[in-house]
């Protein structure tokens, strides 16, 4: 954005809500927002700490567990769907249902099923992410050039050649917006499980903070679970403007 | 008329001069109920350019992709080079109406996609597609990417494709109608060209009866409901005369003539 004939940086605008929130802060209008100087401060005094770390690794774990799954299931999944009519008679009410129902109300069955420890969380991680991957992978496929299958075929590639070299690529912009967008359900996925299955890694951080009022703690820690998530939705975004300059061209 | 007289002289000469590269025998293909193609046979000289003209629903498109092996016929068989063939091979090359590039690959990746396909080293198939890139003009343009070429210059790419595999017959489904008129104009003479310097077979799909006249050593006329072979039509006088005397040429006239005659009534 230009303003006043500056071009201003991007994300300019965080200075702006950074510094009207340290003046709510600083005149005490309520408890529950301290100033940014001080959740900032209290920040890198937590950073350290073993509990914090070991929150971290715990949150880190089941994250990477529960994504990697969703990718690895869902990419298939999506484009098999795409490519063959009868699983996708099958599977798409349940891809649907799925996607727009409220997962959270699934968790006590997760419970149930898989007990109260990292395997639910895992699992609810997972649930959140996959549907919208496996969406986005079938959508990419069924959008296909018809005559780029048939150019594949025509110059003899084999069925392992076209999914890899013809497939997966021209599917890969919508892929890659499916997985961007279930990483962000995901990170509302693995903070849900560790507060309804078991209290452990940040989900406990913040049912310990909020319950003890330790305001400036608690936006420290979301301010972590913000800047991570941030940071990989901004690298897949990175990746998708690398498929950018064929996405509208296919 | 003119028109029986070109038939009377050039049909013994097509049996008894050439040899078949392709020939359609009884090919029958049916669409649930819609009858397609009804048991048509057709034969396509060795070295030569056959134009398949018709109307739009005349089959010309499904016959070709049958002859490709990307369609299955319900019954016939279509023979290539004497043997029968019902999966596309090596011995055929299509060229795409929509040019069918990837576009997420260079020219050259495109280009050398058929040979890597068959496995060609890396090395040897990029030294292959950048002469068939250089023979088709397009030298200097091998890093491109197709949305940076004009629809002339991608239609390139998917020819240069297509030679770069070397096979005898060359599919051609109207390479030429996503392309502007003037452009159209260069590739039929370099496609003259091309016919007379390669040694290769080309069917050639179009619904310009123009086209299909200015570059056909023999035109196969196509008419729809139920679909068959009206009448082949074979250029006699006009064909090395230069690509510049084609069009004023009295034969090539009447033809064009003739054919649209034998045509209008199926046009709505």
């Amino acid at each position: 954005m230009i303003l006043f004939g500056y071009r201003l940086p991007g994300m300019s605008s965080l200075l702006v809500w950074g510094l009207l929130w340290e003046i709510v802060g600083q005149s005490g209008l309520t408890f529950f927002v301290p100033p940014l100087s001080e959740v900032t401060a209290t920040l890198f005094s937590i950073i350290g700490t073993a509990a914090f770390q070991k929150a971290l690794f715990e949150t880190a774990y089941a994250f990477l567990v529960g994504v990697a799954s969703a990718i690895l299931i869902g990419i298939p999944v999506g484009i098999l769907m795409g490519k063959s009519r009868l699983l996708d008679e099958l599977l798409l009410p349940w891809v649907n249902v799925f996607l727009s129902a409220p997962l959270t109300a699934l968790v006590p069955v997760l419970m149930v099923l898989f007990g109260f420890g990292m395997k639910s969380i895992i699992i609810t991680t997972a649930l959140f992410a996959i549907w919208i991957i496996i969406l986005n992978s079938r959508a990419g496929v069924r959008q296909i050039n018809r005559s780029l299958v048939e150019m594949a075929h025509s110059f003899g590639a084999s069925p392992v050649d076209a999914f890899f070299k013809i497939y997966f690529w021209a599917a890969l912009p919508e892929i890659l917006g499916g997985v961007r967008i279930g990483i962000i359900r995901a990170v509302k996925g693995v903070i849900i499980g560790q507060l309804l299955i078991s209290i452990v890694g940040f989900g406990a951080l913040f049912e310990l903070y909020s319950a003890n009022f330790l305001m400036g703690h608690f936006w420290a820690v979301l301010i972590v679970l913000f800047a991570l998530a941030f940071t990989i939705s901004e690298f897949l975004a990175y990746l998708e403007r690398r498929v950018a300059y064929y996405a509208a061209k296919r | 008329m003119a028109m029986s007289q070109i038939k009377e002289e050039s049909a013994p000469a097509a049996s008894a001069e050439f040899e078949s590269a392709v020939s359609v025998k009884n090919i029958t293909k049916n669409y649930g109920d819609v009858e397609a193609l009804r048991d048509m046979s057709l034969e396509f000289p060795r070295g030569q350019l056959t134009s398949l003209l018709g109307p739009s629903g005349c089959g010309k498109t499904t016959l070709l992709k049958i002859i490709a092996g990307l369609l299955e016929p319900t019954s016939g068989t279509v023979e290539v080079g004497g043997k029968e063939v019902t999966d596309p091979g090596p011995d055929r090359a299509f060229v795409f109406q929509d040019f069918a590039l990837l576009p997420w690959a260079s020219v050259i990746r495109n280009v050398a996609f058929g040979l890597e396909m068959r496995g060609v080293a890396a090395s040897e198939r990029e030294a292959i597609a950048e002469k068939y890139i250089k023979d088709v003009g397009l030298a200097g343009f091998e890093n491109a990417y197709p949305h940076e070429l004009s629809g002339g210059m991608r239609q390139r790419v998917g020819l240069a494709r297509a030679l770069s595999v070397d096979a005898d017959v060359l599919l051609m489904d109207e390479p030429f109608s996503a392309v502007d008129e003037q452009t159209r104009r260069k590739f039929q003479e370099d496609l003259l060209a091309l016919v007379q310097n390669e040694n290769k077979t080309f069917l050639f799909v179009t619904h310009s009866i123009e086209e299909a006249v200015y570059v056909s050593d023999q035109i196969a006329i196509l008419l729809p409901r139920p679909s068959r072979v009206s009448e082949i039509i074979r250029p006699s006088s006009f064909r090395n005369k230069g690509v510049d005397n084609i069009r004023r040429d009295p034969e090539y006239l009447d033809i064009v003539d003739e054919i649209w005659a034998s045509l209008r009534s199926y046009v709505e």
